[in-house]
């Protein structure tokens, strides 16, 4: 049979017994949208961590360290005379080969101090970040109060709120405002053979200059210093950029202007009694890939050139599993309904054999062969499942959206921002489809296949 | 011996036997029989006689035990499942005593299904269609459902079904089984119109001999499966 004849005659007889395989269609929409609706929320929640977490800047960068530092300090000594061997003085050529290398984004010194602030003529405690331009697009500050820095030179301040709420018991009315930030700045001392040599590098290049210790073999003496900044934003999270990249940061200023005021950071002691390269060096450096997965062979050909690195690939390939194994749970709870719809199809179509018993011997006798009548209840079944499971997914949609509302009406009278928990992407929008037209005509097979099997006679015979 | 030229149908020795508990049931028991192509065969006996099964054996509803059933050329009983559909489609067209129409379709509908099984282009069933009820006198009721018809009606949609695949074989099996004696006449003229008209083969099964008599060119008899007489009747 032609298969324009074969659907139109399964439509017709879907419909003479519509009732009952419209309930039959519906429970493979229940077991659908159940499927649809798990998968979805499994997605979703795995979206919005890996966004939260992309944002954090944990997994698309690589902290760069000397093979000099103490880091290493754990390792055997044979390791450490081979890793000396190789090991190449972090500086400003460095950064420059790292920023050369293929989907690198930037690569930026991490700068963080302690620091005294002053608002209202009351000394605070805190640390100090430095926050790259690039910072404004990752999301992290998306949903802040007040304003990013207005340009990468800008003399702001975007204070974290634990730390704005320590300055005010309203830190809203803080923006505008402005604070004095108290440091130490470092200055090289000079060198007493030739005093009027100026450091290395420091005037070439300005931001990579400043941000460099500027030790050489004279050292370096610390003056105290104060800069006004101006509030321009409270951020409700901590904005960790990289690990270690703002950590305990509290108060957030440009990057170029944390490397212009040279402050002096917890690692200039240490390059102080190392023995100096002449040139000016970096205590580490933050590299950003232009995503995770690129990270590996980023880490790769940076320790290539002779350096230490560090990343939380692992932690990332472990999310994915976790995401993973939660997705495939989710899925068979889901797919439980979908097993009772599909008892419920075999049912009907069963059913349908037995009301039609005789039809099929008419159709037999007339010339329809075992493959005609069995690709009839085969259509019969996938029909119904392509229904149910275009109906299926729409109403796991809607479950969804419903969830969503639910979650960000709670989430809003907790007072936090509001988050898309369901995600309905569209293979799984056609994979739920296909997926519910596969099991129905899985269901179908037996009775189709008994169906065919039907001896023309005996059915002719039936009542 | 496969049939020579002239004949539409040969039994050889067919026998259809049916194992009920520990009895066996010979429905049909070596039987030959030979249906010249063109005549009107009448298979006359009573119920249980075993002449509707050995009709089935001859539409290729139905296997036989042993023995051969040559038809067009070939022996029914050596066929798989989808050549003997196929001789069913192109080969044969049947009647049944409770005319077997589908009943949520509309005439036009049931006549048109063989012309769907036999995979006939959409654009010439309607013609067919027609011209098939109108052999039966039913051209003005294609929108009718079974239900809206008397029992003579259905039984010659049902003639009007068997015909619009121009088959040269029509197997009836007490088409006046379910009518009054008047319609089953009327029945048995459009049979014989048929058959004189489109030169048919027509094996008629019926346990009414004056039926036979009057409409039959040939009436073979069966008692107990066995075949007990075949003569042409004068």
């Amino acid at each position: 049979m032609k298969s324009g004849d074969l659907a139109e005659l399964a439509l017709r007889n879907l419909r003479e017994a519509l009732l009952r395989n419209s309930l039959t269609t519906l429970g493979v929409a229940v077991g659908v949208a159940s499927l649809v609706a798990m998968l979805s929320l499994g997605v979703g929640l795995q979206e919005l961590a890996s966004k939260r977490l992309a944002n954090s800047g944990l997994f698309d960068t690589v902290l760069v360290t000397s093979r000099r530092n103490l880091r290493d300090f754990n390792r055997s000594s044979a390791d450490k005379s081979a890793s000396l061997q190789k090991a190449q003085p972090l500086d400003d050529d460095a950064r420059k080969a790292m920023a050369l290398l293929p989907n690198v984004v930037e690569v930026y010194p991490q700068i963080r101090f302690p620091t005294e602030v002053r608002y209202n003529g009351n000394p605070f405690s805190t640390v100090v970040a430095g926050v790259p331009a690039s910072a404004r697009g990752n999301g992290a500050y998306d949903g802040m109060q007040g304003n990013f820095f207005s340009s990468p030179t800008a003399e702001e301040a975007i204070l974290q709120i634990e730390f704005a709420k320590d300055l005010s018991d309203r830190p809203s009315t803080l923006i505008g405002k402005e604070l004095i930030v108290r440091y130490v700045e470092r200055q090289p001392l000079a060198p007493q053979s030739a005093p009027a040599d100026p450091p290395t590098g420091k005037k070439a290049d300005g931001s990579a200059a400043a941000s460099a210790n500027d030790t050489t073999n004279e050292g370096f003496s610390i003056v105290p210093r104060e800069k006004k900044l101006r509030i321009v934003g409270i951020i409700e999270t901590e904005p960790a950029a990289g690990f270690g990249g703002f950590g305990n940061g509290r108060l957030f200023i440009p990057l170029e202007v944390a490397t212009a005021l040279r402050a002096a950071q917890v690692t200039d002691l240490r390059d102080a009694v190392r023995t100096p390269s002449g040139k000016p060096t970096y205590a580490n450096l933050t590299v950003r890939a232009k995503s995770p997965s690129q990270v590996e062979a980023i880490e790769s050909s940076i320790k290539n050139m002779g350096f230490s690195t560090f990343s939380l690939l692992d932690a990332t390939r472990n999310l994915r599993l976790f995401f993973t194994i939660f997705d495939l749970l989710l899925a068979i709870f889901g797919s439980l309904a979908l097993a009772v719809a599909t008892l419920g199809i075999i049912n009907t179509l069963v059913m349908a054999i037995l009301e039609r018993r005789r039809e099929i011997g008419i159709l037999k006798a007339l010339g329809a062969a075992d493959l005609d009548v069995k690709q009839l209840f085969f259509v019969e079944a996938g029909v119904m499942g392509l229904l149910g499971g275009i109906f299926g997914v729409c109403m796991g949609w809607l479950i969804g959206r419903a969830v969503t509302w639910g979650t960000n009406l709670y989430l809003q009278r907790q007072n936090l921002p509001p988050a898309h928990v369901f995600s309905v992407p569209w293979w799984l929008v056609l994979g739920g489809i296909a997926f519910a037209v596969v099991v129905s005509l899985a269901a179908g097979l037996y009775p189709a296949t008994r169906a065919a099997r039907l001896n023309p006679v005996e059915a002719l015979r039936y009542e | 011996m496969p049939p020579g030229n002239g004949f539409a149908v040969r039994t050889e020795r067919v026998s259809r036997h049916y194992q009920m508990g520990s009895t066996m049931i010979r429905a049909v028991d070596d039987i030959t029989l030979e249906v010249r192509a063109g005549e009107f065969l009448a298979l006359l006996g009573s119920s249980g006689s075993g002449k509707s099964t050995l009709l089935n054996l001859m539409a290729g509803l139905d296997r036989p035990t042993s023995g051969a059933i040559f038809a067009q050329g070939r022996n029914l009983s050596e066929l798989n499942s989808l050549e003997l559909a196929r001789y069913r489609s192109r080969t044969v067209g049947m009647v049944f005593q409770s005319f077997n129409l589908l009943p949520r379709m509309t005439l036009e509908e049931n006549v048109e299904l063989p012309l769907r099984l036999a995979e006939v282009d959409r654009a010439e069933r309607a013609t067919r269609v027609q011209e098939a009820l109108l052999h039966v006198g039913l051209e003005k009721r294609l929108t009718h459902r079974p239900s809206e018809l008397s029992g003579g009606e259905q039984q010659r949609a049902a003639l009007a079904r068997a015909l619009v695949n121009r088959p040269p074989l029509l197997f009836a099996d007490e088409p006046t089984g379910n009518l009054d004696s008047a319609t089953g006449e009327s029945i048995m003229v459009v049979l014989r119109e048929i058959q004189r008209s489109l030169g048919m083969t027509i094996v008629l099964v019926t346990h009414e001999r004056p039926l036979a008599e009057k409409f039959a060119d040939r009436i073979a008899s069966v008692a107990d499966g066995k075949l007990v007489s075949d003569g042409v009747h004068p």
